[in-house]
């Protein structure tokens, strides 16, 4: 097998010309490079089909981050203590920062925000369907973080691992922050179930209404899954769908025991010859009809994005226009320095 | 509440500057996904986090921060009203932020330089609250210097916050501050920003005309009662529940 180094040239000064079974000289390095766990970087040349799915999923993934701000801060503004708005803003603030960094891959592949923004507003690209359900109560902020952001996690521990170098390690930067997110969420669950009696139900009510669509957040059944098979052989994807869900649901169990929490699935038992928990069928259905539109709150989450984006026209405007006459760049709304994502190191150790 | 009783200067002070950073904090935590752009999400969240890290720290110079913001009347809060104002556009955001980062910036600078009780918590807040100021000031900038309704709409709501501005330099008791000289240096510094932006400095008067006074005196505008309710509610269903 040809050094890094080496596979790196040859992708950069091969030909291109198609070999006799018309494979490019390109395609071949391209190939290698991804059997031998190499990372692919923007300026080496790929399949359009492999760059069309990562941009696919990476503003999939980014939608899901900006959305996915909308129910966590439906409760900001009531937070029940300093200590816990804090925390929640702090969450907030970091989802935020994860749709930066993906907008940003994404733009290393050749696409701007701007362009992926218009997709979201007008419905030609989806975000996570688990931000069309609604936060009821406070537990639901706790529930969000230990079931949501865990199941973000499996799915995305894998991701830092990815064929594409830009992806790959925007998510070991999210990876490490959305862990935070999960124990916050599980140690907000934890102090509302060793809390009063009300307490301890709002915990219980979330996590009922939260289990299920977290199950399905790992997408169809492998057998239904359209993308897996090919994603899988580029490298994007490492697992299949039913093997993170399954190890998700491994992690969860215990975590819902300490918690003194149930989850609402009455076939959840550990198989002892599989070495994993069983558990009941998931209602497909009702992820079909979320993913369609039908689910409780999408009509609202698109509609308080595409109001945000377009009562800000007039900043973005106005940004673009004081930089054009200042600095000759038009991009003004991305000059104010200090942006990165609060350090709340007091509250995650 | 360890408020009840005559307050001793330190603790009136606590809950001034403490009051108007939480209640500051909270407005600003209203614009989480709503922001005209993803940069702004970011950056308005930080102000936010800031200011709550210091309310929670003044706060608890004066009792427990948490039976201080969310067991205490209306007409217990000692914060400025301009802090309350409801956020209005991105131009009223920044307007207010402008007004009142460049105050406090000014007012921590002072106090740091002191040696004071407030002097050790002024001298790591001073550092955040400078980029709060350069972040209002330099939309101020784009604002103002930028299309014609941008311009607009930064010149209205510089003149709508002005009659708020006034307040901020009534002593605080337990403050050894030389006010007049800190209302000086604020306009100066704002005038200026004004004038880069290309806005008009507002002429109206900047204090409200009813005597009786302002939120340092635990009078405030009608929005601050609904911002409470909302801010209180959780906390105060669960009496003597611990979150
Ligand atoms: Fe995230
Ligand atoms: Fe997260």
């Amino acid at each position: 097998m040809a050094t890094p180094a080496a596979q790196r040239t040859a992708r950069t000064e091969a030909d291109g010309t198609p070999d006799t079974v018309g494979t490019t000289a390109y395609q071949r390095a391209f190939d290698a490079a991804v059997a031998a766990d190499e990372r692919v970087e923007p300026r080496d040349w790929m399949p359009d089909a492999y760059r069309a799915t990562l941009v696919r999923q990476i503003a999939q993934h980014a939608h899901s981050e900006i959305i996915g701000m909308q129910p966590e801060a439906n409760w900001i503004t009531r937070a029940p203590s300093l200590r816990r708005k804090a925390i929640l803003m702090a969450k907030v603030q970091d989802e935020a920062g994860h749709g930066l960094y993906l907008y940003s891959a994404a733009e290393t592949l050749g696409t701007s925000r701007e362009e992926l923004l218009d997709k979201l507003h007008s419905g030609r690209q989806k975000y996570s369907s688990i931000f069309n359900y609604p936060t009821l109560t406070w537990a639901d902020v706790g529930a969000i973080g230990w079931l949501v952001d865990g199941a973000a996690i499996t799915n995305q521990v894998p991701l830092c691992r990815c064929s594409y170098g830009p992806y790959a390690r925007a998510m070991v930067r999210i990876c490490k922050e959305e862990s935070f997110h999960q124990r916050q969420g599980y140690e907000l669950l934890l102090a509302l179930s060793k809390g009063t009696t009300e307490q301890h139900a709002m915990a219980q009510d979330a996590v009922n209404r939260w289990w299920w669509p977290s199950l399905m957040m790992f997408g169809p059944p492998d057998d239904a899954s359209q993308h897996s098979a090919q994603s899988m052989e580029w490298k994007i994807k490492r697992h299949s769908n039913d093997e993170l869900r399954q190890r998700f649901v491994d992690i969860c169990v215990p975590q819902a025991e300490s918690l003194d929490l149930t989850l609402p699935d009455p076939d959840l038992r550990w198989n002892e010859e599989r070495g994993h928990y069983d558990f009941g069928p998931i209602d497909w259905t009702e992820f079909w009809e979320v993913l369609k539109g039908n689910g409780p709150c999408n009509e609202q989450r698109i509609t308080q994005r595409r109001r945000a984006h377009d009562e800000g026209a007039w900043v973005r405007e106005a940004a673009a226009a004081y930089a054009a006459k200042h600095t000759g760049h038009t991009d003004g709304t991305r000059t104010t320095g200090h942006q990165t994502a609060h350090e709340t190191e007091a509250e995650r150790a | 509440m360890t408020a009840t009783g005559p307050a001793t200067a330190p603790v009136t002070a606590a809950l001034a500057l403490g009051d108007d950073a939480l209640v500051l904090s909270h407005r600003l935590g209203e614009w989480a996904g709503h922001a005209p752009v993803l940069e702004e999400e970011v950056a308005l969240a930080n102000i936010a986090l800031d200011l709550l890290g210091q309310a929670r720290v003044l706060l608890s110079l004066a009792g427990d921060e948490d039976e201080l913001a969310y067991l205490r009347e209306e007409r217990s809060f000692r914060n400025l009203q301009l802090v309350e104002q409801p956020g209005g556009d991105f131009a009223h955001t920044i307007a207010r932020q402008l007004y009142f980062s460049t105050y406090q910036h000014l007012l921590y600078a002072e106090l740091a330089a002191g040696d004071g009780p407030f002097a050790p918590l002024a001298a790591k807040a001073v550092k955040e609250v400078a980029y709060h100021r350069d972040h209002a000031e330099q939309w101020t900038l784009r604002l103002g210097d930028g299309t014609e309704e941008s311009h607009g709409r930064m010149h209205r709501a510089c003149e709508a916050l002005w009659k708020f501005t006034g307040e901020m330099f009534q002593p605080v008791q337990g403050l050894d501050i030389d006010w007049t000289r800190l209302d000086e240096r604020w306009r100066e510094s704002v005038e200026a920003v004004l004038r880069r932006a290309t806005l008009p400095v507002p002429e109206g008067p900047r204090t409200g005309a009813w005597s009786a006074g302002a939120g340092r005196q635990g009078l405030h505008t009608e929005p601050f009662g609904r911002m409470l309710a909302e801010l209180q509610h959780l906390h105060r269903s669960h009496p003597g529940a611990t979150w």
